[in-house]
């Protein structure tokens, strides 16, 4: 069996890279995958607990978050189709309304 | 054996991670963004979080990407093409403190306590039935409020999809 230090390395290392396609990406779309990419690392640090600790919680836990994540991408999904509408690209440097 | 498994795919899953924020058409990050949503349900497999590996692929992979992938193609989603405003160091900055913020996360999580103390007991896999008692005792009033923010996102995206409000 494959200690949990390891596992949650890997949520640590696909974190990380959500969190850099979400600062460096200007593609409103690639955005938010690399936000679902970290709700999918909290995920496994979640159930590689879950399994350490031999407690079924944290996957109760992780059956909600899917739950809210499916509710959260739909939703975010068409506020950028409104975006897109209003401002004509989903350049997310292009809805900007700030003077200078 | 377990070993290689695990390794196997959490290469597979980092090196999609890293093809997801790269690549330059949103279709082929999404079809990345698969491969590694699949490569994490393997190791909820591996994890013996039977179930969760399952609705993984069919609430994350098979739905929520799915929405991805039509709404690209509504939008006709390319690349957006460079302007003046972008800055030049940011992308090399961007990468340095990524590994800055791996190795601080990665210390804690290799170096930490027992987190590296290998243990010959082999749980028995969560299916169905483990998580179902939990889920309709301890989290009841969750399961019930879960209901209702699947009301709110449906009637949310219908009201935020008309064209005139």
């Amino acid at each position: 069996m494959v200690p949990i230090g390891y596992y949650l390395f890997v949520s640590v290392v696909l974190f990380t890279l959500g969190v850099v396609g979400v600062l460096t990406r200007r593609n409103a779309l690639i955005v938010f995958m690399s936000i679902e990419l970290m709700l999918n690392a909290a995920n496994l640090a979640f159930v590689a607990f879950a399994r350490d600790l031999h407690a079924a919680d944290g996957q109760v836990i992780v059956f909600f978050v899917m739950a809210v994540a499916a509710a959260e991408v739909a939703v975010g999904l068409v506020i950028i189709v409104s975006l897109f509408r209003r401002v004509g690209s989903i350049d997310v440097d292009d809805a900007n309304t700030l003077k200078w | 054996m377990a070993w290689t498994f695990f390794i196997a795919t959490a290469l597979i899953a980092v090196t999609s991670a890293v093809l997801v924020i790269t690549q330059r058409k949103p279709v082929y990050s999404a079809l990345f963004l698969v491969l590694c949503l699949l490569a994490v349900a393997v190791l909820f497999f591996q994890l013996n979080a039977t179930f969760l590996a399952a609705l993984q692929v069919i609430v994350y992979a098979g739905a929520i990407m799915v929405l991805f992938v039509f709404v690209i193609m509504l939008l006709h989603a390319r690349e957006p093409v460079e302007t003046e405003t972008r800055l030049d160091y940011q992308q090399p900055a961007a990468v340095f403190l990524a590994f800055l913020l791996i190795a601080e996360m990665g210390y804690l999580a290799l170096v930490g306590g027992k987190a590296v103390a290998a243990s010959t007991e082999s749980g028995t896999a969560t299916g169905v039935k483990e998580l179902s008692r939990l889920l309709f005792t301890n989290y009841l009033l969750a399961f019930e409020l879960t209901s209702v923010i699947l009301l709110v996102a449906m009637v949310g995206v219908v009201v935020l999809g008309k064209k005139r409000l």
